[in-house]
């Protein structure tokens, strides 16, 4: 399979979140993905996007770039911001009781990159925050198996 | 342009949410009005049902999570039903059948919900 980038950039707001995921939906049917590896990637992009408009940004005028590498091993997402940095050293797994009792949602973003994609991980260059999705074409770690570095 | 909404229908004393689209951050709003609209109405008996649910995000997710104890706190509850498959796969995966009710139709959530209330009758 040859190798195909492609990328989008967004206004850091929540009403472009179904535009990520139609995004990235198409290069993943066009990278001949499982459906179910495609609605995994197309919700843990969801996630960090949404975590970037929540946490990283305060003004919807900053922009997400959104940038989808292909290759005949793996599907990476990387989404980049210039905002504030995630620590993902600092997060630990959420406790569904706690946060029900706490009657606050969320939360949940970071867990479920971390159960639906292979490899989760988190880079800053500079000004420059990165989130790094993979998801292995076959014979690699599966459901469950995914790393934050 | 929002692709997802919420409807109401009654069934007794029971309100049942029909959910439709996608509920992502930008759309959650519209559940959180919903439920909103429960607690304002103290109707506590909720059954949401996910026939149509096409995605949903951990924004949605957390909806459910910040009102279940408040609606159990007042003798009701908040009962999933009718999930597609991939959007239940999202449930399961985070342990959400350990904290709901997730049943496959809106017909036994109904049951359940009477159930508990002749129970609590006979108690």
């Amino acid at each position: 399979m040859p190798e195909s980038a492609h990328s989008l950039s967004i206004p850091s707001a929540a009403q472009h979140l179904g535009k990520v995921r139609r995004f990235v939906e198409k290069h993943a049917r066009e990278a001949r993905l499982g459906e179910e590896a495609i609605a995994h990637i197309k919700m843990a992009v969801d996630e960090a996007c949404a975590n970037i408009i929540e946490h990283a940004y305060d003004d919807a005028r900053q922009k997400i770039s959104v940038l989808v590498r292909v290759d005949s091993e793996r599907f990476t997402v990387c989404i980049r911001d210039r905002g504030r940095s995630f620590h993902p050293e600092s997060w630990s797994k959420p406790n569904l009781f706690r946060i029900a009792e706490s009657r606050r949602g969320g939360g949940l973003g970071v867990q479920i990159m971390r159960s639906l994609m292979d490899q989760v991980e988190y880079s800053t260059q500079g000004d420059t925050n990165e989130v790094r999705l993979t998801k292995f074409r076959c014979g690699q770690p599966g459901r469950n198996g995914g790393k934050t570095v | 342009m929002s692709n997802f909404s919420v409807g109401f229908r009654e069934e007794a004393h029971i309100r049942i949410l029909d959910l439709k689209g996608e509920l992502d951050a930008h759309t959650v709003s519209e559940l959180e009005a919903a439920l909103q609209k429960c607690r304002e109405d103290k109707n506590h008996h909720i059954i949401v049902n996910g026939a149509h649910l096409q995605y949903i995000s951990s924004a949605g997710l957390g909806v459910f999570m910040a009102y279940i104890e408040e609606m159990r706190e007042a003798g009701g509850d908040i009962k999933i039903a009718g999930l597609q498959a991939n959007v239940f796969n999202i449930f399961d995966l985070l342990g959400f059948p350990l904290l709901f009710d997730i049943v496959e139709a809106e017909e036994e959530a109904i049951r359940k919900f009477d159930a508990d209330r002749n129970e609590k009758n006979e108690s």
